[in-house]
């Protein structure tokens, strides 16, 4: 058993006077794909942002590859992961290219990368590829609808190259193929560790190996995909009935409109 | 589409050869006239260390140190508001419009009063800049630089309003002192409400505020791709690994020590800190390692013109140039806030 690229131990996350996480123990190995799943307002993005160490963690432990979070420097923290927010903040005219190539930030300081180097722009090009916006490279980024906008922002974490990647609904904005097409394309990068808030409870299980279901009222549950993810577990977690239908191999989830109280 | 019409490199260039030419016309022109080439000559003259005697060799000893002062204050002023601007994620910031420059003209005022010298008066500037633009960042935290920020886009005409309302209060308090003056000191002063570069600098004070311009610039360009991240919000630029508040806190001094110098040399030179960055960003994109020296070197550009009409177009009068550059600078203010 290797040790955990990310290992939790009695992390408890607060909003305000609100408890949403308390005393969370995971340990989430390298290639692992984890999907947090809970109602709105459950602490999915607090979490998020507390395993990207942008905000310290109410209580507890994290380490990230081999070493307390807090620990690592901002530079070297930037090569480990990569954080794509589902808000982005465009105040001025910029390629998105330029946004892309921008994501590799941190190489600027070591020796033997180029400011602007040719490898980078390569890489930015490729990682726009896979997430099908090749062809909006010279776009300015104010001028692209949301769902575009969001693949821009998905592609400039996979070019900042870090073994962890963590997704704030990555895929609020896409439509029905794009929500395919991104999350297949991210399964297939098995060098990646992938922590993503998904909404779309199938979407999370064709995607994830894991599962960390977060009820907001301080309990959470995580383990593998196919035992979390289960209409027992699902339906009062959201307090609406979810039904499970098998469909060939594939598990898929139904509302069924009823509320549960 | 506002994306780059013209090749970076080309832009810096062309930029290096107007901010000469205005230089050159800045000397050549204003209540008396003297030829191209006579100057030309009295300028190769001086720099070759000779002492000669002409027309043009006294107008130059004269136009030279106001002509360097004010390309110094056009490119601390803009290289100020680009940062500004950058730093608030907001294009219609600019160190006269949120009070920076108003905060430096009272605490000059105060030194004036106390009767200190030159650099004293430099140094109250720039404190009172600093002062002025802490108030600003403070009230402006939370909305912009917490990491986890609602990222609300309303905020923004909130903070603007916030220094517009700074401005008015270091004006409220330049009045004051104005209707409380001597009469024998009322040009003077005012003087540091609308700013003016008639006041006599020396010549090596002016080379002086010249270095000082070109070494600010340098350091502003050496944040300027940190700077391109954190355009993207505080969030987004902390995770792909800048340290971004020693890079905030840095640049606010640098603005403030920037403005504080432009203020001390020539009062509250307004709206050049607005105008320059955003007529630069319209050629060259946003990219800010390009929009910081280009939009410094038009702005040194934009002043030594407004000064030279100023002191050309009424002659022997003499009009201030803080007047001309808020006379084009309010209609493109006012432009850039109808557009969408």
């Amino acid at each position: 058993m290797t040790a955990a690229l990310l290992a939790c131990r009695a992390v408890g996350v607060r909003y305000g006077d609100r408890c949403l996480v308390r005393s969370l123990h995971i340990d989430i190995a390298a290639g692992e794909r984890w999907a947090l799943v809970g109602p709105n307002g459950a602490g999915k993005t607090s979490l998020l942002h507390v395993l990207a160490g942008v905000r310290p963690a109410d209580g507890g432990t994290i380490d990230l590859a081999g070493q307390p979070l807090a620990r690592w420097s901002v530079e070297r923290l930037a090569g480990l992961r990569a954080l794509v927010a589902d808000r982005w903040i465009d105040p001025f005219p910029t390629s998105v290219l330029e946004t892309v190539i921008a994501a590799r930030y941190r190489l600027r300081g070591i020796p033997g990368a180029a400011r602007t180097d040719p490898e980078s722009e390569a890489i930015a090009r490729q990682c726009l590829v896979a997430m099908d916006c090749a062809a909006l490279a010279e776009r300015d980024v104010r001028r692209l609808s949301r769902g575009e906008r969001q693949r821009v922002a998905l592609a400039a974490g996979l070019a900042q190259d870090t073994a962890l990647l963590l997704l704030d609904e990555p895929i609020s904005h896409q439509d029905p193929r794009h929500q395919v097409q991104v999350l297949r394309q991210l399964g297939q990068r098995t060098d990646r560790t992938i922590i993503a808030a998904l909404h779309d409870i199938n979407a999370a299980a064709r995607f994830a190996t894991h599962a960390l279901l977060l009820a907001g009222d301080g309990s959470w549950q995580a383990g593998k995909s196919g035992a979390v993810l289960t209409q027992e577990n699902l339906s009062p977690l959201f307090a609406t009935e979810i039904i499970q239908i098998e469909v060939g191999a594939h598990r898929v989830f139904v509302s069924t409109g009823g509320v549960l109280a | 589409m506002g994306l780059p019409r013209l090749r970076a490199a080309y832009a810096l260039q062309i930029l290096v050869a107007g901010t000469l030419v205005a230089l050159l016309t800045a000397l050549r022109f204003g209540s008396v006239g003297v030829s191209t080439g006579a100057m030309w000559h009295a300028l190769l003259d001086l720099v070759q260390g000779g002492d000669e005697q002409s027309l043009a060799a006294t107008l130059l000893a004269l136009r030279l140190p106001r002509a360097l002062t004010g390309m110094a204050v056009g490119g601390l002023l803009a290289l100020s508001g680009a940062l500004l601007q950058a730093l608030l994620r907001n294009p219609l910031a600019d160190p006269y419009v949120l009070g920076v420059s108003g905060g430096a003209s009272c605490a000059a005022m105060l030194a004036i009063a106390a009767g200190a010298g030159a650099a004293a008066i430099a140094l109250c500037a720039a404190g009172g800049a600093l002062l002025a633009l802490s108030l600003l960042f403070v009230l402006a935290h939370r909305a912009l630089f917490a990491r986890d920020a609602a990222l609300d886009q309303g905020r923004d005409s909130a903070i603007l309003l916030t220094g517009v309302m700074i401005a008015s209060l270091c004006a409220a308090a330049l009045s004051l002192a104005l209707s409380l003056a001597p009469d024998g000191k009322l040009r003077t002063m005012v003087f540091w409400l609308l700013g003016d570069l008639g006041g006599v600098v020396s010549a090596g004070l002016a080379a002086l505020a010249v270095a000082c311009w070109l070494l600010l610039l340098v350091f502003g360009v050496r944040d300027a791709a940190a700077l391109n991240l954190m355009l993207g919000g505080e969030l987004q630029a902390y995770t792909q690994g800048v340290a971004t508040a020693q890079v905030r806190r840095r640049l606010i001094a640098l603005t403030a020590v920037a403005t504080g110098i432009a203020v001390a040399l020539a009062g509250a030179v307004g709206f050049v800190g607005f105008v320059a960055p955003h007529l630069v960003r319209y050629f060259v994109g946003a990219n800010q390692r390009v929009v910081l020296p280009a939009a410094s070197l038009l702005g040194a550009i934009l002043v030594l013109l407004a000064d030279t009409i100023g002191r050309s177009i009424a002659a022997p009068l003499q009009l201030p140039v803080g007047a001309l550059t808020a006379l084009v600078g309010v209609p493109v203010f006012i432009w850039q806030l109808q557009r969408p």
